[in-house]
C-alpha cells in the first residue's frame, strides 16, 4: 500500500497547482482586493488640492494603507472556502506535514494577490506624484512587505475561518501585527521618493520576513487545527 | 496486526461531556458500526480517532502504538470521510482525484478513471463538480476513498444523500476493504450489509 509514496516537495507543488487552477477559474475573486487598492490610493490625489509636494508627502502613508487594507480583504479566500467544502480537513489527513501545506497554500495567495498589487503599485505612485527614480525603492519595499503581510495575516485567518462574520474580528487581530510592517514599509518608500539611500529600513523589513517564515507556519498548522475541531 | 484500539476515550465539549470512557478494540478485516441518538457523539468520536480532535483522556493505538507518537505517519494510513465530501467545486472529478489521493502517493490517470467507473460516475469525471448533484458528489468522494487503498476507512454517515444503488455500492466496497484485510470504523443509521461476523456494534449512550 505504500507504492509510489511522494516526498513532501512534490506533494505541496501539487497543492499549489491546485489552487493556481482554482484561482485561474475564478480569476475575479483575486482581482477584487487588486482593483480595491488602486481604488482607494487613487482617490487621495482626487481628494487634496493638486499639489506635488503634498501628494508626495503623503504618497507613502496612502500607498502602505491601501497595501495592508487590500491585503486584509484578500486574506478571506486564503482558507475560507477550503474550510466550507471539507477540502482542508483532508489536507490535515493527507499524511503530509500540515505546517508545509498551509505555508505552500500561503505562498500561492501571496502570488495571487500580494505579487500583482506589487506590479500595479507603480500606477498607483505615479498617480500620488512619486518620482520615477524612486520605483525601484518603491517595489522592492512592497515586495518584502507584502510577503510579510500574507505571511502574518494567514495566521489570524486560520483563527478566524470557523467563524462566520469574521472580517471585523479578523481586521483586529491583524492589523496590530501588521504595524511593523507599515512603519518600516512606508519609511522605506518616504526615503525612495526623497531620493535618499533606503537600505536600513529594506533590511528591517527583510528581517520581518524571514522571522514571520520561520515562527508562521507552526502558529499556522495550530490556529488551522483549532479551526478544525 | 493492524489493529485499532480504544481505550477509555473522554472528552468535553464547553459544559458538555461527550465522549465518556469509550473502549473498544477492532480487528482486521473488522467494521465498527458507532450508532447513537442525535448529538451521541458519532461524530466527535470519528474526528477523535483521526486526531482532529485532542483528547481529554484515554488513548487510540494503531498496531499497539498510541497514534499520538507520530500522527502524520498514522494519518497517512487512513482514509476518513466526514459529512462534507472535501471536494473542490470549481475543479473536475478528474482533477479533484488528482490533487487529492496525489498529495500522497503517485495516482495514475487509469486508476482514478478506474475508481470514478467503481463508483458509477465516470461518465462526470470531466464536469464541475459543482455541476453534480449530492449523490453523485457522494459518489465521487466514495471514488477517493477507494483510490486511497488506506487500511483504516473512517466514515461520516458515508450513505447520507446516496440512492438505492449508492447504498449497495457502499456495502460492496465496503465488504471488499474489509475481505482485504482492511479495518473500518462507520458512524451511521442505516443498517450496513455485511455479515455479523464482519461487523462490531459500538452504541453511543
Amino acid at each position: 500500500m505504500s507504492t509510489g509514496q511522494i516526498g513532501f516537495g512534490t506533494a505541496a507543488a501539487r497543492l499549489m497547482a491546485r489552487d493556481l487552477r482554482i484561482a485561474l477559474r475564478r480569476s475575479g475573486d483575486s482581482l477584487l482586493p487588486l482593483g480595491f487598492f488602486l481604488v482607494v490610493t487613487t482617490l487621495f490625489p482626487l481628494a487634496l488640492d493638486p499639489e506635488l509636494s503634498l501628494l508626495r508627502d503623503i504618497a507613502p502613508a496612502a500607498l502602505w494603507v491601501g497595501a495592508l487594507l487590500s491585503s486584509l480583504l484578500a486574506l478571506d479566500l486564503l482558507f475560507r472556502d477550503d474550510g466550507q467544502d471539507g477540502t482542508l480537513e483532508q489536507l490535515a489527513l493527507c499524511g503530509q506535514p500540515f505546517a508545509g501545506l498551509l505555508l505552500a497554500k500561503t505562498a500561492v495567495h501571496w502570488l495571487l494577490t500580494g505579487l500583482p498589487l506589487v506590479l500595479v503599485a507603480p500606477l498607483a505612485a505615479i498617480a500620488l506624484g512619486a518620482p520615477y527614480g524612486a520605483m525601484p525603492g518603491i517595489l522592492a519595499a512592497l515586495l518584502l512587505g507584502t510577503v510579510a503581510l500574507s505571511l502574518i495575516g494567514a495566521v489570524g485567518a486560520g483563527l478566524t475561518m470557523s467563524l462566520k462574520r469574521n472580517g471585523s474580528l479578523l481586521a483586529l487581530l491583524v492589523l496590530p501585527l501588521a504595524v511593523p510592517v507599515l512603519i518600516f514599509g512606508a519609511r522605506a518608500t518616504a526615503l525612495a521618493i526623497a531620493g535618499e539611500p533606503l537600505s536600513a529600513p529594506l533590511y528591517l523589513l527583510g528581517a520581518m520576513v524571514v522571522l514571520a517564515a520561520t515562527l508562521v507556519p507552526w502558529a499556522l498548522a495550530a490556529a488551522v487545527r483549532i479551526g478544525l475541531e | 496486526m493492524s489493529q485499532l484500539s480504544a481505550e477509555n476515550l473522554q472528552l468535553w465539549r464547553g459544559e458538555t461531556h461527550v465522549l465518556r470512557g469509550v473502549s473498544f478494540v477492532l480487528g482486521r478485516g473488522r467494521c465498527l458500526q458507532v450508532t447513537g441518538s442525535n448529538g451521541a457523539g458519532k461524530t466527535t468520536l470519528l474526528r477523535a480517532l483521526c486526531g482532529l480532535v485532542p483528547l481529554e483522556d484515554g488513548s487510540v493505538r494503531w498496531d499497539g502504538n498510541d497514534i499520538r507518537n507520530d500522527l502524520t505517519a498514522f494519518q497517512s494510513e487512513i482514509a476518513y470521510l466526514g459529512h462534507d465530501n472535501g471536494l473542490k467545486g470549481d475543479l473536475t472529478a478528474h482533477e479533484n482525484l488528482y490533487y487529492s489521493v496525489g498529495l500522497q502517493r503517485e495516482v495514475a490517470a487509469q486508476a482514478i478513471g478506474a475508481a470514478l467507473a467503481r463508483t458509477g460516475v465516470a461518465g462526470h469525471a470531466a464536469a464541475p463538480v459543482r455541476r453534480l448533484s449530492a449523490g453523485q458528489r457522494r459518489r465521487v468522494a466514495l471514488a477517493r476513498l477507494v483510490l486511497r487503498a488506506a487500511a483504516l476507512w473512517i466514515l461520516d454517515e458515508p450513505g447520507s444523500n446516496l440512492d438505492e444503488g449508492g447504498q449497495g455500492l457502499l456495502g460492496s466496497l465496503l465488504d471488499a476493504h474489509l475481505r482485504a484485510g482492511g479495518a473500518a470504523v462507520v458512524a451511521t443509521h442505516q443498517p450496513l450489509p455485511l455479515s455479523p461476523a464482519q461487523l462490531h456494534p459500538l452504541l453511543l449512550a
